[in-house]
């Protein structure tokens, strides 16, 4: 980036100090001392931490009732080899996203659902479990989503090993099923 | 009355009120929704996976098209995250250009949406007037990117087309146009009795249960929540420029109304803003083709509220991962809460009001033959008669039916 006021297209503005990001952080160490060295400032108004499945919940309550992030932008979904990787975006009002990162099971049961907090999260929640098969507890019934109520049970697009020709053909179309994986 | 007095009224996925699928399932009792659930999906078109498999800059161009209308929207939200991780620093030129397309293009989709909100109300008139205004924005933009939607301005490190002079001084005269009408607009909006007694009381949300919802966009700021990612989480160089976050209180359709017309008039601040101040020099950096491991997360003030990009780059020249989540994603699971004890008739309105997103069509100009050979530009004008010729040729013209109508009106 130019420096607006040398008009030097080659100088870099001196960054502005990181103070709402560092509060931030020694506030999250300070109720959960597990979280020490698990916390990174990326640039300004980005923060992210790697927080265990197990203290997920109690960390997004802190956040959500005490340091005041109260929306929660989307959750993401990876796929990190042999678990699932889910990430929290929750945002605040003075515009930090703190991003709660923590891993999951490929197989076996995966964080409880955040909807009693934030009741927008059953979409997304829904998606994490269409896309990449993780099992989100406590999810009241409903529709899926985004996938159809025909698509095949452990079929999961968003996995790395997942090929879209593993898809099964709509009805009509020509059927190459046998090819498929 | 009893449950036995509900009616369910299946309502889509072929649609309701717009052009894109979404199922609705109301509840009914008389005429009085008592409780609306949403199915969505209909649309899904695996991009996240499809972009995992293709270039960085091959997913600009993928991604641009998940909407039609915020199509720079996607791309930019994408597209900074990319440089975030790549370490690309945009030159202020570059910055100054993509923030000024972002700004034309909430321009057309505000007058897009003022459209569809008469429309959806029976007010035509409103639909006709504001269409044929946002021709002037469409002109421009197509004048300055090259095409009326789907701009492919953006590329990583920077935008792909300069501002000429003479486009600067159209923009300026487009602008006066564009902002005398949006005062008319604000007139009508405001002062317009049948227009205020249809929407005022539609579609009501309250201020907590849009933050309680995590509603965004206009559509919370018409709830008084005065959150606005260009003031709060400040990219490309909103933090330079004097605009006001424009915000209502009457947390019903009107106000969305209100709202997004008082967001034009800043928006022609801004752009007047951003041309005078451009800076000199390069539009665009190098960015490497291969992008080092790293994630970020983007977002972005889409006209339709917060749009959220999130990339992951393992050191190849493809993506790990890119997660989009687009406003209406949220916006529409509030509608089931605005629609719970409203009427049957204002369902079309209310679901409008939060402006679902839905495609028009794009036009090239530039013409290639099958070796890429470079066949000359045309112009609008040559473009809308091969339209025509097209469709004749197919048999339907159009023509044809205005002379015959003529004729039959004469021999009334």
């Amino acid at each position: 980036m130019t420096d607006p006021k040398t008009g030097d297209l080659n100088s870099t503005p001196p960054l502005p100090p990181l103070t709402n990001e560092t509060q931030l952080s020694d506030k999250l160490v300070e109720a959960f001392p597990f979280l020490a060295d698990k916390i990174t400032i990326q640039r300004i108004r980005r923060v992210w931490a790697t927080v265990p499945m197990t203290e997920l919940h109690a960390v997004l309550i802190h956040a959500k009732e005490q340091l005041g992030f109260d929306q929660l932008c989307t959750i993401t979904g990876t796929d990190e080899g042999t678990e699932l990787g889910l990430l929290y975006h929750l945002a605040c009002d003075n515009g930090i996203v703190l991003t709660l990162v923590t891993t999951a099971p490929k197989d076996g049961p995966g964080p409880e659902s955040v909807t009693p907090y934030f009741p927008l999260a059953e979409l997304y929640e829904r998606e994490v479990i269409d896309l990449l098969g993780a099992r989100i507890g406590g999810l009241p019934e409903g529709n899926r989503y985004p996938l159809p109520d025909a698509w095949p049970e452990g079929q999961y697009p968003l996995r790395k090993d997942w090929k879209p020709a593993f898809a099964t053909p709509a009805p009509g179309a020509s059927s190459s099923k046998e090819k498929q994986g | 009355m009893t449950d036995s007095d509900i009616v369910k009224v299946p309502l889509g996925p072929q649609h309701p009120a717009l052009k894109e699928p979404g199922s609705f399932m109301l509840s009914l009792r008389g005429e009085q929704i008592t409780e609306m659930g949403v199915r969505l999906g209909y649309n899904h078109r695996g991009m996240e996976k499809a972009c995992e498999e293709r270039s960085y800059l091959n997913d600009l161009y993928l991604l641009e098209r998940i909407c039609g209308i915020c199509s720079h929207a996607h791309s930019s939200a994408y597209v900074t995250a990319v440089e975030e991780i790549a370490d690309v620093q945009i030159p202020r030129r570059g910055a100054y250009l993509r923030t000024l397309v972002s700004e034309l293009e909430r321009i057309h989709s505000h007058l897009l949406w003022l459209g569809v909100a008469g429309h959806e109300i029976g007010f035509d008139t409103l639909l006709m007037y504001s269409w044929r205004d946002r021709e002037i924005v469409m002109d421009l933009l197509a004048d300055l990117t090259g095409n009326r939607v789907n701009y492919g301005y953006n590329t990583i490190g920077g935008v792909r087309r300069d501002i000429t002079d003479e486009q600067k001084a159209a923009m300026l005269k487009g602008l006066d146009t564009l902002e005398e009408r949006t005062k008319y607009y604000a007139q009508i909006a405001t002062q317009e009795v049948t227009l205020a007694k249809r929407l005022s009381g539609v579609g009501k949300i309250s201020k907590e249960d849009v933050i309680r919802l995590g509603v965004t966009g206009p559509t919370a700021r018409a709830s008084g929540v005065n959150r606005d990612i260009r003031k709060d989480d400040p990219y490309c160089i909103y933090d330079e420029l004097d605009f006001d976050v424009i915000t209502a209180d009457s947390c019903d359709v009107f106000g969305r109304t209100v709202v997004r017309v008082g967001e034009l008039m800043q928006t022609y601040r801004m752009i007047r803003q951003i041309l005078a101040n451009l800076p000199d020099g390069p539009i665009a950096a190098k960015a490497p083709r291969k992008v080092p491991k790293g994630q970020a997360v983007s977002r972005y003030e889409a006209p339709r509220g917060e749009g959220i990009h999130f990339v992951r780059g393992n050191g190849t020249d493809k993506p790990e991962r890119v997660k989009v989540r687009a406003p209406t994603m949220v916006n529409i699971q509030a509608v089931s809460h605005m629609m719970k004890g409203g009427f049957l008739a204002d369902m079309p309105i209310t679901l409008a009001a939060i402006d679902p997103c839905f495609s028009c069509t794009d036009r090239m100009i530039e013409l290639a033959d099958e070796s890429g050979s470079h066949l000359g530009v045309k112009s609008w004008a040559d473009v809308r008669a091969h339209g025509i010729r097209h469709y004749q040729e197919r048999g339907i013209d159009l023509s044809d039916v205005s002379k015959r109508f003529a004729s039959k009106m004469e021999r009334l």
